[in-house]
Parts: structure tokens; C-alpha cells; sequence
């Protein structure tokens, strides 16, 4: 234990000699907790569109039916989308996407509201782009989400219409047209009055024979009508989410992204800094003095993994701290995030140790553990269902055998209350550092 | 009378398919300054790891009295660039649990000429200083024995000289000295027995003399003319 403690104090000694990385060590996590927190916190900024409504004021308002539908209802729900800076002419417009002052320009064509009230032809909007695949497709999303709400609001205003001379053709009513009244008899009505004469004819009368199938119609339309507003209404919105969520607790998006930006700077500080340390033995040529019975071999990499989990649990630590600030965690589990950064350290510094025993020098041991950690991100993030069955069960294996999968896990689990639990994943990340634990002392006998 | 400090029996390494070393056998006697040389890749370095622990035969064994220390200078610096003189010193006296650290320290400090520079740190050295701090690490924990390998190869006369008083001192004291060397006539000057090896074989055993009369000229000459005649 004593040679541990000297070679603990000697790396601590040369990391503060080695101010680049020291701060590099400390500015990572310190920038990306407030890059994080900031970005969570305040939300994405609205793209810039250069906004045109060609529709005169007077004819902003539509009726349909007895239903008056005000159409800069719509122009509101689509400015939730964007920052709209408001032109007043299309030249000007288009002149603004040209310039970049604008990323886009959205367009309300003055014939609009026609279209929409003779419903025979789909009304639409005019978007121009400035041709940079990235801007148009943010613009995009953003207009085509906001449309897509407008077009659910209209739906149930149609809906409504619809419904209204629905009830007025079954149970009558009053139909106001051309600024003129009327009063519709409607179909319950037209069957009771039919019934009523049809019981006061003689059973042999040929106007019975006439009218009979004029009752049965009005029997069957009154039957059928009545569930003619529930069609409308599901034509509307044919398909809605009832969402559930099974296999524990989920995490929402950003908070997750929080779990994530911890993860990564653990695996980076432990991969580079234990990888470093070791590989920096070798560089040096200090590796076969200390192997010479100075330090046993477990010794050794425990002493350089230990150092690589306590910088980065610090690390880890300051960044949710930081985050914290930003963002409302649960302070509450204080001990839990340690405990999840501690063993998500010692996996991601085994690893180290173990790529850091296989190289001769400290700038291969950055390159291969930058090498290494890059893919296991990406692959540890790759949904389920968005690849091949076969692609994403490999996925998983792969995932399953490197530490930052796990670690992810554990952190999510310690600071969102996410599934799986934290046990298993710090059960996982201790088999983990087992094996690359040995895969490291052979990596060392080279 | 000298006592055996040191035993290698038949030793042997391979890499692979390479043998570099292939059965060596010698003693070494408390005392006794002996020189390994040859032609580059003879396999002296690799002797020198074995002995020293460094690395493990392929076949044979070190056979070292139970208790008692091995001092290895590798060839390479082996230090840590970042830290001081003194903190070198101080780190490798621990680890190698010497009684008194800061004395050791302190002694070996004043004997290698560097107290003046001990605060500075191993990077700054020219390469001959930092040597003189490579040797110093080898032997700062007293070894009964002491393996150096090319220790003067970076040194100038100055502070070759030096690094020879230095040595015969430890020897005087008892020490048990292993250094292999290009410079046959530094192995002449200082030496009392001679190993001579050649692609892994050891070819000759025997003080300086007996090498010189292998040749008419001097040593060097002499050591050439024994390797043709060996075929190497």
C-alpha cells in the first residue's frame, strides 16, 4: 500500500506539472455543465422567417356553415415555430432569404380563406428557402409541426360545421343563409309526422303503400345519421397516442442528455488519464524499474485506475453541480451519484489501464482510447428498432462488453431514477473491471 | 576472500524465434567489477535485464544470495522527466523501502555531483546529468550487486571519470559490479574479468589480459581479431 501511496502522490505531482491538461481537466467539465445546462434551461432558439400574410384584414375571418373561423388563429399557432420578421411584399421577402437576414419566408397567399371555405381545393402556404440543406430542413420541421397542428385545429372546426347540420338535418332547427332564416323541419321530426299519417290511412290505402318506404328511409337515416358525428370526428383525428410506459421509469429527453454529457466526460478523464499514466511509464522507461518487485503488477494499475476514477468522479461530480444550477435535479440522491460515478470510473479507468498496457507511449495511448471511446458512445446511443434486428442484437453485445453502456445506466438510473437499477448496472460495471482488470495485467507482461 | 554475490546459470531468452541469449553461465564475486562486451546485439542488455529481474529467462535461473539487492542502471534513463532530481531520488528510495530515504538521498546527491541541481527538474537535464541521475536511482538503495548498462555511453570525460571513481568505490565496499560496454579499453581500464558475448553465446571469460593476447595491438584489436576467430 505504501508504494501505492508514493506512486499516487509522484502522478499527482506531474499532473500539476502538466498545466495543459490539468486545465483541460477542469475547463472540459466546467464548459460543458454550463454548455448543457445553459442549452436545457433556456431551450433551442426560433429559426429567423420572413413573414408575408397577403390576405386583406377585412377577409381574415371565414363562416362556414354558422361557424366563423378567424384564420390569424393559425398565424399565431404557426409563429410559435418561428421568429417571424414581417415583410410586405414577396420581393422583399425573397430578397431577405437571398441576403441571409432570413433563413426562410413563409408565405399566406391572399386566397386563402376562399379556399378554405369552398373546401373543394386544399388551401396552402408558400415557403421559400435560401437552399442550405441544414436551414431548410430546421425550417422545415419547425413549419410542418406547426401546420400540422393548424390543420388538427381546422379539422375539428369542419368538425364542428359538420356536426351542427348534421343535428339540424335530424332534429331540425333554424338555418340562417344569405342573411336570410330558416326553419328546418328535421328527419326525427319528418318520421314522427310520417308515422302519424301512415297510422291514421286504411290498411288498404295506396297512399300507405306510397309513403311506407318514406318512413322506413327516414327510420334508417334518423339511425344512421346520429352516427354520422362520431365518423367526422374520427376522420379528423383518425389515429391519437395514448401513450404507456412499461419497464420502469423513463427519462425525459434533456434530462437524459444530462446523464449523457456526465458519462462521456467520465469515460474521457478515466480512458485518458489511466491509459496516460500507464503508457507514460513506459515512455519514460520507469515501467521495468518499478516491475522489478518495487510494485507488484495489481498494484500498479489499481494505483493508476484509482487515480483516473477519483479525477473523474471529481469531475463528474462538478459537472452535475454545475448542471444543477441550471437544471432542477435531485439533491436528494447526493450519494447515489457518487456511488453510480464511482463505478462507472473504475470500469471506464480498467479499461484504461488495460489500453494504456498495451501501447509504448502517452500520445498512441490518447489516440487509441479516443479511438475506442467514440464508437462505444455512438453504439451505446443507437435506439432500438432504428437498425436491423440482427445489427442492433450485435449492437447490444458490443455495448454490453465495453463499460460505457453501463455506466450510462448507472448514472442515469442514480440521477433520474431510470431503468435499469442502479444495482444492476453497477453489478455490470463490476464484472467489467474484472475482466479488463486481467486483460490489463497480461497487456502489462508485454 | 570474495564471496559469490551473484550466479547466472544457464541462461537462455528467446523473442519469438530470436535467441537472444543462449546458455551463459557465470559467477560474480562480492567485489568483483566485471565487463560484458561484444558486437552490437550480442545479447548484453538482455544478460543485464535477467539479472537484474527485469525480464524472465526462457531457461535457466539468477540464483542471488536470499535478502540482498539488485541495483539496475537500464541503458535508457528510466525516470520520471516531470520531477525533480530530488524527487526521483526521493520516490525510487522509497519504493525500494531504503531505511533512511532522505539520507540516501542526501548521499547519493553528494556523491553524483548533482546536490546543486536537485531541484531541477529530470527534462531540463542534459542528457549526461540526467545518466548521472539514472545511476544514482541504481544504486541508491546500497545493492549488493549492481548492474550497469552502458553507463558512461552519454557521459563526458569529465564526468566519466567520475562515474569510474565512483563505481571502483562501491566495488571497494563490496559491491558486485556488472557493466557492459563498446569502449574496450574502458573495459580494460576497469575491469577485472571480461565477458565476452556474441549473437547470444558467451564466447570468452577472462581478465583483460587474456583477451589482449588474442591480438599483437591493443585491446580493441585484439578483441576483434578473437570475434573473426570465432567466426562472429
Amino acid at each position: 500500500m505504501a508504494a501505492v501511496r508514493f506512486l499516487l502522490a509522484k502522478d499527482l505531482r506531474i499532473l500539476r506539472r502538466s498545466p495543459a491538461l490539468s486545465l483541460l481537466l477542469i475547463l472540459y467539465p466546467a464548459a460543458l455543465a454550463v454548455l448543457i445546462g445553459l442549452a436545457l434551461s433556456r431551450g433551442p432558439g426560433l429559426p429567423r422567417v420572413a413573414f408575408l400574410n397577403e390576405i386583406p384584414p377585412s377577409q381574415s375571418v371565414i363562416t362556414l356553415g354558422t361557424t366563423r373561423i378567424d384564420t390569424t388563429r393559425y398565424e399565431r399557432q404557426l409563429f410559435q415555430a418561428i421568429d417571424p420578421v414581417r415583410v410586405s411584399s414577396r420581393a422583399q421577402a425573397i430578397a431577405d432569404v437571398r441576403d441571409g437576414s432570413t433563413i426562410a419566408a413563409l408565405i399566406i397567399p391572399p386566397d386563402l380563406p376562399h379556399l378554405l371555405a369552398s373546401a373543394d381545393q386544399s388551401a396552402y402556404v408558400q415557403v421559400i428557402y435560401n437552399g442550405d440543406a441544414i436551414n431548410q430542413s430546421l425550417v422545415e420541421t419547425a413549419i410542418e409541426s406547426k401546420l400540422a397542428q393548424a390543420n388538427a385545429l381546422l379539422a375539428v372546426q369542419l368538425e364542428n360545421v359538420a356536426g351542427s347540420y348534421i343535428d339540424l338535418l335530424l332534429s331540425g332547427g333554424r338555418l340562417n343563409f344569405l342573411g336570410l332564416a330558416f326553419n328546418v323541419l328535421g328527419l326525427r321530426d319528418s318520421a314522427t309526422i310520417l308515422n302519424g299519417v301512415l297510422s291514421g290511412l286504411p290498411r288498404g290505402s295506396p297512399l300507405r303503400a306510397k309513403l311506407s318506404p318514406v318512413a322506413a328511409f327516414a327510420k334508417i337515416a334518423v339511425d344512421n345519421l346520429g352516427s354520422a358525428k362520431a365518423v367526422i370526428g374520427a376522420v379528423g383525428a383518425p389515429i391519437v397516442v395514448h401513450q404507456q410506459t412499461i419497464n420502469g421509469r423513463r427519462t425525459p429527453l434533456d434530462f437524459y442528455a444530462v446523464s449523457i454529457a456526465v458519462t462521456v466526460s467520465l469515460m474521457f478523464v478515466c480512458l485518458l488519464l489511466a491509459s496516460g499514466t500507464l503508457a507514460l511509464e513506459r515512455e519514460e522507461n520507469t515501467l521495468e524499474r518499478l516491475r522489478r518487485g518495487l510494485v507488484s503488477p495489481t498494484a500498479l494499475l489499481g494505483e493508476k485506475a484509482l487515480l483516473a476514477s477519483v479525477c473523474a468522479v471529481f469531475v463528474g461530480f462538478a459537472m452535475l453541480v454545475g448542471i444543477g444550477i441550471f437544471v432542477p435535479l435531485d439533491w436528494g440522491r447526493v450519494v447515489l451519484w457518487l456511488l453510480a460515478l464511482a463505478g462507472g470510473a473504475l470500469a471506464f479507468a480498467t479499461l484504461g489501464v488495460a489500453l494504456g498496457g498495451i501501447v509504448r507511449d502517452v500520445r498512441a495511448a490518447s489516440l487509441l482510447a479516443l479511438l475506442v471511446s467514440f464508437p462505444l458512445v455512438f453504439l451505446a446511443l443507437v435506439p432500438a428498432g432504428s437498425v436491423a434486428v440482427g445489427l442492433y442484437d450485435a449492437i447490444r453485445v458490443v455495448s454490453a462488453v465495453f463499460p460505457f453502456k453501463a455506466a450510462l445506466e448507472a448514472v442515469d438510473a442514480a440521477v433520474n431514477r431510470s431503468s435499469p437499477s442502479l444495482l444492476a448496472a453497477l453489478g455490470h460495471l463490476a464484472l467489467l473491471v474484472l475482466a479488463f482488470g486481467t486483460l490489463a495485467r497480461v497487456g502489462l507482461r508485454r | 576472500m570474495l564471496t559469490p554475490t551473484l550466479q547466472a546459470r544457464s541462461l537462455s531468452k528467446r523473442f519469438g524465434d530470436r535467441v537472444a541469449l543462449r546458455d551463459v553461465s557465470f559467477l560474480l564475486e562480492s567485489g568483483e567489477i566485471l565487463a560484458v562486451i561484444g558486437p552490437n546485439g550480442a545479447g548484453k542488455t538482455t544478460l543485464l535485464s535477467l539479472l537484474a529481474g527485469a525480464a524472465k529467462p526462457t531457461a535457466g535461473e539468477v540464483i542471488a544470495p536470499p535478502g540482498e539487492r539488485i541495483g539496475w542502471v537500464p541503458q535508457q534513463t528510466a525516470l520520471y522527466s516531470k520531477l525533480s532530481v530530488l524527487e526521483n531520488l526521493r520516490l525510487f528510495a522509497r519504493l525500494e523501502r531504503v531505511a533512511d530515504p532522505d539520507l540516501a538521498v542526501a548521499a547519493m546527491l553528494e556523491q553524483t555531483g548533482l546536490r546543486e541541481r536537485a531541484g531541477e527538474q529530470l527534462g531540463r537535464l542534459s542528457g549526461g546529468n540526467r545518466q548521472r541521475v539514472n545511476i544514482a536511482i541504481g544504486l541508491i538503495a546500497q545493492p549488493a550487486v549492481a548492474l550497469l548498462d552502458e553507463p558512461s555511453a552519454s557521459l563526458d570525460p569529465r564526468q566519466r571519470e567520475r562515474l569510474w571513481r565512483f563505481i571502483a568505490a562501491r566495488a571497494q565496499a563490496g559491491t558486485g559490479i556488472v557493466f557492459t560496454t563498446h569502449d574496450i579499453a574502458e573495459a580494460e581500464r576497469y575491469a577485472a574479468r571480461v565477458l565476452v558475448l556474441a549473437d547470444g553465446e558467451l564466447l570468452f571469460s577472462g581478465s583483460p589480459a587474456d583477451l589482449r593476447s588474442h591480438g599483437s595491438g591493443d585491446i580493441e584489436s585484439a578483441f576483434v581479431s578473437f570475434l573473426r576467430e570465432r567466426g562472429h
